[in-house]
């Protein structure tokens, strides 16, 4: 091969003297950095993917793992990676499939957008013995309230209202596909959300019959290719979400490689054994508004109106106007994936540069909806790279009603963000159908994990509601003025209709 | 057998779709609907083997989600008929719109006459008795039977020179089978679709659905038993397989 490889991105060392040679690290490496030959432990650091597995289960604390550092002459715009993606095209001739969020090292606006807190002449409030109300109803509201009274003089409410779903804090889980994600996954975070008394998504990959008894906080995908997709899995969920974009990806479809739809996957998502799950970015039977209204309905009907039905979408320039027709296609949420936002696979040129900030999203969809007086309709969801309860505040004030957590939910089950998802070979039982690789993923564990970090997040949110003066979700959500940007510019803060820290 | 009549003129499809649920929760096994005019989702998620007779023209998404009853249509049908149905039978003595059998996992639909653009698009199959079959009589418009991931369909060209002109058939197909009268130009298939012989023994097998469509509208099966088919199917069922290169 005249072009031939690559450095290594990542120098994997034992400390001979600490290791006590249990090999460990080969059994639990699956992707083959380690071997035995003789009595040693041989390394190939070229095999490693950063995932962490072999150091958090090394007894000896032996395993010392780096970023490698560069092997190439320096060059500001000729970095490694761009060289090493040409090298990999010119060998291959094919696109770059990649795991996980965006990994450009673009300015994130949450860091930039500062929380305000009371101090003297509007005492903040004291979460511990002051109740907070974090409690969140998704669905759709009625403009007004109609009652009407009673012969026997007794008040009743005239105005039908709307399913909503009731969330106890506004943190939910986003959706992540069963044959993306292992059921030992789905099943951690089913626990915790029905603990909890939230929600989590399927993703696209159908109900597997071992979470049905967690269905009531469990909310159905509809995706393009309809995969699961039947009147016994639209009645199960709690709520309908259809999906049209993913922030990782926007404008492109989903495609589970063949190789993790086995006989389990096959049977959730209705295909065939070990042929590809293809999901393209149209649905085929929506190519307007009005046929979005049509499969909203259709979903409505089907369930006989009992269940609220969301609408996703990835964050795109026009995302503000495409939410304010959504508003108007009998949705009850509008879900906005930010550009942040993880996947299980991308092509790695739509992952790391199609999209926009989730922040601008949120901010500009809650505005055009209170200008067209839409926004009591329709619930807002936001996603796509929320990392803290800050980035949830954060999210909130700008005009969401609730956040999904995606990668935050796998971290807390040990992902490592090592964005090798698509390989089936996660190390941590999370991104894998391999049974050996998914039993280290134990449920029982990995919901006290999930819910631990749920459970911190909205304390945490409690906390800072307080320090605002802030008693009730519903005073936070839109409070621009709660927010001020730092080291934002203009254009940016006219658009996230913020003000400028000291002003 | 209990059959109930509901005259549809003039009605919103939710009115008229509760009307229909609530028959068959009284035990009717026939609904006979009456001047059906564009009312969408008639049959939307219904269970059970009731038998729907449609007078008038449906709207959109006829027997979306259906899972057992059967649905005769006496005049065309807008578009998708089929959508995500699991089980039962669409037999519609007309033409219908596009995306007809969208995702269809289970189940018939049989078209006596023409559809639009998108026919079989999804349809899919995961076991033996999940497997979708659309027949139509007429011909199909672009795109026929893409992204199809299991089942059979169809097209018979009744009253067409050639059964199909239009381009685009099976592409992206990954599994399932599009079986048309007639011999296809090259030209007119998709990516990753390819023309395989139509043997004996694929007569065989599709010979009781040419009997089951014929029995429908009438038609004699003996003018279609014979080899005169073109056999379409995948290329590959990881038709994107060698697209990607990891990062």
């Amino acid at each position: 091969m005249t072009l031939g490889s690559v450095p290594p991105k990542f120098k994997v060392s034992i400390d001979r003297d600490q290791c006590m040679d249990c090999g460990r690290c080969i059994e639990n490496c699956s992707y083959g950095v380690y071997r035995r030959e003789g009595d040693k432990i041989l390394i190939e650091s070229r095999k490693c993917t950063g995932c962490l597995r072999c150091v958090a289960m090394c007894p000896r604390d032996a395993i010392t793992l780096t970023e490698k550092p560069i092997d190439y002459r320096s060059h500001p715009l000729w970095t490694r990676e761009v060289r090493e993606d040409i090298i990999k095209q010119a060998r291959s001739g094919k696109i770059i499939l990649s795991g996980m969020g965006n990994a450009r090292d673009l300015p994130v606006i949450y860091d930039r957008l500062l929380l305000d807190a009371c101090q003297v002449t509007n005492p903040s409030i004291d979460p511990l013995r002051e109740p907070m109300e974090l409690r969140t109803y998704i669905g759709k509201k009625p403009s007004k309230l109609n009652f009407r009274k009673t012969e026997s003089g007794d008040v009743e409410l005239e105005t039908k209202l709307a399913p909503n779903l009731k969330l106890n804090t506004p943190i939910m889980i986003g959706h992540m596909s069963f044959g993306a994600i292992s059921l030992n996954a789905q099943l951690s975070m089913a626990k915790a959300v029905t603990e909890l008394g939230t929600y989590m998504g399927t993703g696209e990959g159908g109900l597997h019959r071992d979470l049905y008894p967690y269905q009531d906080h469990m909310i159905v995908q509809v995706a393009s290719g309809r995969f699961g997709v039947n009147i016994d899995y639209l009645e199960r969920g709690a709520a309908i979400e259809i999906k049209i974009g993913q922030g990782a990806k926007p404008g492109i479809g989903g495609h589970l490689p063949g190789e993790k739809v086995n006989e389990e996957v096959s049977r959730t998502r209705m295909i065939p054994v070990g042929s590809d799950a293809i999901s393209p970015a149209p649905h085929h039977d929506i190519y307007s508004i009005e046929d979005l209204v049509q499969l909203i309905r259709s979903l409505k009907e089907a369930t006989e109106w009992k269940k609220p039905v969301f609408v996703k979408i990835a964050a795109v320039h026009n995302v503000a106007p495409i939410a304010a027709g959504i508003a108007r296609s009998s949705a009850d949420a509008v879900v906005i994936d930010g550009f942040r936002g993880g996947t299980g696979a991308a092509p790695k040129v739509f992952r790391d540069n199609v999209g926009i900030p989730i922040e601008v999203a949120i901010a500009s969809v809650d505005q055009k909806l209170r200008e067209q007086g839409v926004r009591n309709e329709i619930s807002i969801i936001a996603s796509g790279g929320i990392r803290s309860s800050a980035d949830l505040a954060k999210s909130i004030a700008l005009g969401a009603d609730a956040v999904n957590i995606g990668t935050a939910a796998l971290v807390a089950l040990g992902c490592r963000v090592c964005g090798n998802c698509y390989r089936n070979l996660c190390p941590w039982g999370i991104a894998t159908q391999r049974p050996e690789l998914v039993s280290r993923l134990d449920p029982e564990r990995g919901a006290v994990q999930v819910s631990n970090l749920i459970r911190g997040w909205t304390m945490e949110l409690s906390e800072l509601m307080g320090a605002a003066g802030i008693n009730s979700i519903e005073s936070l959500r839109g409070n621009r003025d709660r927010l001020r940007g730092y080291m934002l510019d203009e254009g940016m803060l006219k658009i996230l209709d913020v003000l400028p820290a000291g002003a | 057998m209990k059959t109930v009549k509901i005259d549809a003129k003039g009605m919103h499809y939710t009115p008229l779709n509760q009307k229909i649920r609530a028959a068959i929760k009284d035990g009717a096994e026939e609904i006979i609907l009456d001047n059906v005019l564009g009312q969408r989702f008639i049959g939307d998620g219904l269970r059970g083997n009731v038998r729907i007779i449609v007078n008038g023209v449906p709207g959109g998404d006829l027997g979306i989600f259906m899972s057992g009853p059967t649905c005769i249509v006496h005049g065309d049908a807008e578009h998708a008929p089929g959508n995500t149905m699991d089980k039962g039978m669409l037999v519609i003595h007309g033409s219908a719109g596009d995306a007809v059998a969208h995702s269809m996992r289970g189940g018939k639909v049989f078209i006596k006459n023409n559809i639009g653009y998108r026919g079989g698009i999804h349809m899919k199959q995961y076991d033996v008795e999940a497997r979708p079959i659309l027949v139509v009589g007429g011909t199909a418009h672009s795109f026929l039977g893409e992204y199809m991931a299991g089942g059979l369909v169809l097209v018979l060209g009744i009253g067409e020179d050639k059964a199909m002109t239009d381009r685009g058939i099976g592409s992206g197909i990954h599994g399932g089978e599009i079986i048309i009268r007639g011999e296809v130009d090259d030209f007119l298939l998709g990516v990753g679709a390819k023309k395989f012989k139509f043997t004996e023994s694929d007569l065989e097998r599709i010979a009781p659905t040419i009997k089951n469509f014929c029995e429908q509208f009438g038609y004699d099966p003996a003018d279609f038993l014979d080899t005169n088919y073109t056999r379409i199917g995948p290329a590959s069922s990881r038709p994107f397989a060698s697209k990607y290169v990891w990062e």
